[in-house]
């Protein structure tokens, strides 16, 4: 075992161990505090898939400001409400059954897959931000999703605003 | 040159276990005399009434919702401000430029739409 | 004579010779270089962060029009020391309902966050920790985790000012943001790099702060309010909310947080001067050849810009939390990205041209973007000025 397979299963154990405990712990904030953690361990992940500017980005926009939201939307809440609810409501085996089918699917997919510790994503070329801007920008590749994007975003933004303005 | 990430991860275990140490050495030599009254919260002298947990304004969530779109907005806008510069550009520069530009105004959009329908008002 | 070059490489190769002459792996030795070097830069920093201490407590005595510290040593200088052990020796207390691990972890993650952003500071042409091709991004995600950890302080205390203090946090980074990470793309736009080193490589000609001094400016004003300074230290607003989130700490964990403080306010000035003016090449002429004199030009200019951000902070009262919120989303937002986009279009169109042609094509942009600011600004103030001044109905008898 090398270095980066060591480092592989630590968070590998991180991300499964959080996110357990994402679902399990009582106390909302908690919870929240978890999930970053969990987060965390996916942008090492990234870092191990050489994908830095990915796991940055992970920190930036998923630790930075969407779990941010979530500790601050649970800040919001009565606590009162917090601690005497049950953790699961009445759905809870539907979603045992669609979780078990979706683990099912994934085992379907990846059966012919060799797992293996040896598998080290290939070293990428120095440049790989500036080929990521370039396949942003040109036509022959990602600019109309890049504009789509911009539109979706406005799309979320708008339905912010409506869901806060019908409150009134 | 080893994998800069490496260096990184090195700084981070070393940058969070140095502020341990000061806290664990005051630890070990700071007095310990814990009494009701010093572990009270402290309200100004008065007697804490109620939850310390209190109710804010629910109202700047959408100041949050609206900032978390423009956060998600900028990550797209970085590799964009990089193939600006491209050495060897595959489309014109001017028109990589008018292409971040559209991205940019069609959020700008969501702002003034934010803005008018008075979402960015302290109520 | 080499040495003098550049010492930490003569050092650096000393200790690779002298490990793998122990006969350990090349790898192993570089990690352990690494780690020793690590080491020594985060006390490097620790070490300025007890000198900005006394810089702290006697600049502020100088703009208040007092002596400051003067009995401890010269003018002085060895304050900082009595202070950190009586911070040590002081008892540490946490209040009733506290939530004990959130709020032990709070105080570290809040030093901790200021260290991790020297990581990719860079000192000297061939002294940064790591010269990551993401730099930029790297600012923001550890800023990130600053806010995060002001934000658990303020939540484990089980105290009402504290979680005051948190939610203005909150507040503070959904104003800050947006304007600050636009104002880190300008840089990128110009040099074309997200790598500090890089950035301040693209400068050897010109500074970027001739390019877009309205960049600087708006970087400026996003970091004081990403520091939490007057005018935009809300989430600790002394006079009402008794500091806020870190009303309940006492002794060292009081002492993290203000550490973090001090150094952070130090860091980003000194990223200022990476960013926009220039970095290790000025003012001593040698910086890019000679590494310490690199190292000092660095410094020199995070302490001024320290010094900067000391005196808007003792010169400008706190702002209020709806004035902080109007003035971030009705006119930073709005005006960063403006500038950006024509940041944007004049590099595309000049970028090819002579380089004075370049330098005054973008300087009379940001100059023109600056004036129609003050122009909209101005007629809107008049506006509100005729409202306000308008008869008001005179009440019937």
């Amino acid at each position: 075992m090398d270095a980066s397979q060591v480092i592989f299963i630590l968070s590998a154990a991180l991300i499964l161990v959080s996110a357990l405990l994402v679902v399990t712990v009582r106390n909302l904030i908690h919870a929240a505090l978890w999930l970053i953690a969990t987060l965390f361990g996916v942008a090492i992940l990234y870092v191990l898939l050489e994908a830095g500017f990915l796991a940055v980005v992970q920190v930036v926009v998923y630790i930075g400001a969407i779990a941010i939201m979530f500790i601050f939307a649970v800040m919001l809440t009565r606590r009162d409400l917090l601690d005497k609810v049950p953790q699961t409501n009445e759905n809870w085996p539907v979603a045992l059954g669609v979780s078990a089918l979706a683990l099912v699917g994934i085992a379907f997919i990846v059966r012919g897959f060799v797992f293996s510790l040896d598998r080290i994503a290939a070293p990428l070329p120095e440049n790989s931000l500036q080929m990521l801007g370039d396949a942003l920008i040109s036509p022959a590749a990602y600019v109309l999703p890049f504009e789509v994007a911009s539109v979706l975003l406005l799309a979320a933004m708008i339905g912010a605003v409506y869901v806060a303005m019908n409150k009134k | 040159m080893q994998n800069p990430w490496m260096y990184v991860g090195l700084f981070l275990l070393v940058g969070v276990v140095i502020p341990i140490a000061p806290i664990l050495f005051s630890a070990l030599i700071a007095p310990k005399k814990p009494n009701p009254i010093k572990q009270s919260t402290y309200e100004c002298g008065i007697e804490t009434v109620g939850e310390s947990w209190v109710q804010f304004k629910a109202q700047y969530y959408v100041f949050a919702l609206v900032f978390l779109v423009f956060d998600v907005e900028t990550v797209f806008l970085f590799p964009w401000a990089m193939a600006l510069n491209a050495q060897n550009p595959v489309v014109m520069p001017a028109f990589v430029a008018v292409e971040g530009i559209i991205f940019i105004l069609i959020l700008l959009a969501g702002l003034a739409f934010t803005w008018r329908k008075g979402m960015l008002e302290w109520v | 004579m080499e040495f003098w070059v550049d010492p930490i490489k003569v050092i650096f190769e000393w200790l690779m010779l002298t490990l793998t002459g122990w006969g350990l792996s090349g790898e192993l030795a570089v990690v352990i270089v690494d780690l020793l070097g690590i080491i020594a830069l985060i006390m490097g920093a620790m070490l300025l962060d007890i000198m900005l201490v006394w810089v702290e407590r006697k600049v502020v005595a100088r703009f208040q029009g007092r002596l400051g510290p003067n009995r401890v040593g010269p003018w002085g200088l060895f304050q900082p020391f009595p202070d950190i052990i009586k911070l040590i020796i002081k008892e540490d207390t946490t209040p009733v309902g506290a939530d004990k691990l959130v709020f032990n972890l709070a105080p570290i993650l809040s030093l901790a966050s200021v260290i991790f952003l020297w990581a990719v500071l860079p000192l000297a042409s061939t002294i940064v920790g790591v010269d990551l091709n993401v730099g930029l991004l790297y600012l923001v995600a550890a800023g990130a985790i600053g806010t995060l950890s002001i934000i658990m302080a303020g939540w484990s205390s089980n105290n009402k000012y504290a979680l005051l203090g948190a939610y203005r946090m909150v507040a503070n980074m959904v104003s800050y943001e947006i304007p600050m990470v636009v104002a880190l793309l300008i840089p990128t736009v110009l040099s074309g790099t997200m790598s500090l080193k890089g950035i301040t490589l693209a400068q050897s000609n010109v500074w970027f702060v001739v390019l877009s001094p309205l960049g600087a400016l708006l970087f400026l004003i996003a970091a004081i309010a990403e520091l939490g300074r007057s005018p935009f230290d809300l989430n600790e607003g002394e006079s009402e909310i008794v500091s806020g989130f870190h009303i309940e700490y006492s002794g060292m964990k009081f002492g993290l947080f203000y550490a973090g403080e001090l150094l952070h306010a130090f860091t980003f000035g000194a990223f200022i001067g990476v960013m926009f003016f220039g970095g290790w090449q000025w003012p001593l002429p040698w910086g890019e050849k000679y590494a310490l004199v690199g190292i000092f030009n660095v410094l020199a200019k995070g302490m001024f810009f320290y010094w900067v951000i000391m005196w808007i902070k003792y010169t400008v009262p706190r702002i209020r939390i709806d004035h902080m919120l109007a003035f971030n989303w009705k006119f930073l937002t709005p005006l960063a990205f403006v500038l950006l986009m024509v940041t944007a279009i004049v590099h595309a169109l000049f970028m090819n041209m002579a380089p004075w042609l370049y330098t005054l094509a973008m300087f009379l942009a940001n100059v023109l973007v600056g004036w129609v600011t003050l122009e909209i600004l101005r007629s809107n103030a008049r506006k509100q000025r005729v409202a306000v001044e308008a008869p008001q109905p005179v009440a019937q008898h």
